[in-house]
């Protein structure tokens, strides 16, 4: 396994699933919208994981930032402009500023208590929109808008009507997204993030600004949280409260735990395995919620590596 | 005016005291295991439900008793069963287990007894108003005030003069020492659990007593009480316990002014605190 050739196979696998999704998911008892929602969630997770498994700082507070680019998005086509574009950017800056000043705080907190800290600090936004009923909706959700078609200059594509459409738009933003991080791994900022995770002291001893390197980790990992956030209120045209609540969180890490912390593509198959059973348990049953928490209970007495861990070790004995 | 900031202070120092009841559980267990319990709240339902069983057969007075301590006898079954496993490891597995306990918890709460609200009630006496100009003075609060009171201070007794409890502190400080000292560490870890567990339960009857019995009574609980132990400091019970009930005067406080702020408040305390005092207001220097 891990030999430059298997992984290059794997990245064109992977994306030649991705680029066909749509044609083969209805054979398979999926839909579009499923497959579009495995996406932004893998997104989702895939940020978190560049901050959980590439620096090695545990945040339990991702859903805040996520949140605040579902009701940038929402708040910006009901209000102010009613345009696609427009909400991404003012739902990514949204989650940017909070992630920038939040991070500032604490950032110099390790372990435990950053995880405590970034929980916590997360429910200050889940009360701002609980609570500010006559701007978002409160506990209600904000709805009554919905996606915009996007103006290209020379075409005009109808995301909103024509799921296909919309899919690609996803999957465009997955494509940059994941491109860009994958690049930064590679660079030198990337690889002493890793010497961080591996060895703080050590990095510290090298005279590494190691709390301005967590900072700038933290802040991409939320910028590109918060962009999953604006695309995940665009699949359902709706702004939910709880989208930003610490439940949310927790599912971000479940995801990323679930598929492989230390793998590139562990968070996406993570994040597949998820969805497709929240999906499948939500419809089957009321109780979903033990469900889904005996499932976490599981996930970490007997699958702490995650499906591509296991699968590593099983190549490598 | 007056009367009404009187009342919202009074009110802020009772839900205080949940939370810092609920909050030194946490921290116990926090301090010398290293777990984040996110099924705290979790466990203060089960205790509270327990009661709601409980009160047919032997009363208030019995299920105040009981409850507690049935909830801490099932905390030392799930702390034997899956906490156990988690002791030394990375705290991330720690959360995300407990988290799903939580889930299953709250669920399993909600599929025996119905998502309703059900009605608990206390003694007749208790709840009778003790002054008509202080109309906010119910018995069953200052009942409440005074019961906590006791209970902490009974907890510092136990952790400050038995022999228990300073086997307990010492190996919040040095865990390892402790062991090689020749004391059982599995099984103060235990019982520690159980303890914080017992406060959680007890933590649960009362709150029924008040807002009555939900599914979800915990849930809205435990966010608080991590702010507690934040702004008290990691690491100190004093601080929690003060944590606990400044947050919860200070949502009291801000309920009179501004009503929608009254959850958000402490989040910017935490946030103030962080900034000015990043190991909490008792918190040791350089511990985390």
């Amino acid at each position: 396994m891990d030999t430059p050739y298997t992984k290059r196979a794997a990245d064109v696998l992977i994306w030649l699933l991705l680029l066909t999704m749509p044609y083969w998911i209805d054979a398979v008892g999926g839909y579009t919208q499923l497959g579009s929602r495995v996406l932004i969630m893998a997104l989702a997770a895939m940020s978190l994981n560049f901050l959980l498994g590439y620096t090695g700082v545990l945040s339990f507070g991702h859903a805040a930032y996520f949140g605040l680019g579902v009701y940038g998005m929402g708040l910006t086509i009901k209000y102010l402009v009613p345009s696609t574009l427009a909400g991404m950017a003012v739902g990514v800056l949204a989650g940017a500023a909070a992630a920038a000043i939040i991070g500032l705080l604490i950032v110099h907190l390790r372990g435990i208590y950053f995880a405590m800290v970034t929980i916590a600090f997360g429910q200050v936004f889940y009360f701002i929109a609980y609570r500010w009923n006559n701007v978002t909706g409160g506990d209600d959700g904000l709805s009554g808008w919905s996606r915009q078609p996007i103006d290209f200059g020379f075409a005009t594509v109808d995301i909103l009507h024509n799921q296909r459409a919309f899919y690609y738009l996803v999957l465009l933003c997955f494509l940059i997204s994941v491109a860009i991080m994958a690049a930064l791994l590679r660079s030198p900022f990337g690889r002493t993030l890793l010497a961080i995770r591996e060895n703080e002291r050590r990095a510290r001893f090298l005279g590494i600004p190691v709390d301005r390197h967590i900072w700038i980790s933290w802040l991409i990992s939320c910028i590109f949280v918060s962009l999953a956030g604006t695309l995940y209120a665009l699949l359902n045209n709706f702004a939910d409260p709880h989208d930003l609540r610490w439940d949310q969180s927790g599912d971000f890490v479940i995801m990323a735990v679930l598929g492989g912390m230390r793998s590139f593509w562990g968070p996406l198959i993570g994040a597949a395995i998820f969805v497709v059973l929240q999906d499948y348990v939500s419809s089957e049953t009321q109780n979903w919620m033990s469900f889904i928490g005996l499932f976490f209970v599981l996930v970490v007495l007997f699958f702490p590596r995650g499906v591509l861990g296991i699968v590593r070790r099983k190549a490598a004995s | 005016m007056t009367q009404l900031i009187l009342y919202n202070v009074f009110n802020g120092l009772i839900i205080g005291a949940f939370y810092a009841l609920m909050a030194l559980g946490l921290s116990l267990i926090l301090n010398l295991s290293g777990v984040i319990n996110f099924a705290h709240g979790g466990f203060l339902a089960v205790g509270a439900y327990l009661a709601f069983v409980l009160v047919p057969y032997i009363g208030f007075w019995g299920a105040l008793v009981i409850s507690p301590i049935l909830t801490a006898l099932f905390g030392l079954v799930i702390e034997r069963i899956l906490i156990r496993r988690l002791y030394g490891r990375d705290p991330l597995y720690g959360l995300l287990l407990t988290f799903g306990l939580a889930f299953m918890l709250e669920d399993g709460t909600r599929f025996i007894w119905g998502p309703q609200t059900l009605p608990f009630s206390v003694p007749d006496w208790l709840s009778s108003q003790l002054s008509s100009e202080f109309f906010f003075l119910t018995g069953y609060r200052l009942f409440m005030v005074l019961l906590v009171t006791a209970v902490v201070i009974g907890l510092f007794l136990l952790l400050g003069y038995t022999r228990i409890g300073v086997r307990i502190r010492a190996g919040t400080l040095d865990l390892e020492t402790v062991s090689v000292l020749g004391v059982n560490v599995r099984m103060l870890r235990s019982l520690n659990f159980g303890l914080g567990i017992y406060l959680a339960g007890l933590a649960g009857v009362l709150a029924a007593g008040m807002l009555g019995l939900q599914p979800n009574i915990g849930t809205d609980l435990i966010m608080p009480s991590f702010v507690a132990i934040i702004i008290g400091g990691l690491g100190s019970l004093p601080g929690t316990l003060l944590g606990g009930l400044l947050i919860g005067v200070a949502s009291g406080v801000t309920t009179v002014f501004f009503p929608s702020a009254s959850e958000a408040v402490i989040y910017i305390m935490m946030g103030l605190v962080l900034l000015v005092r990043p190991r909490g207001l008792l918190g040791e220097e350089g511990r985390f």
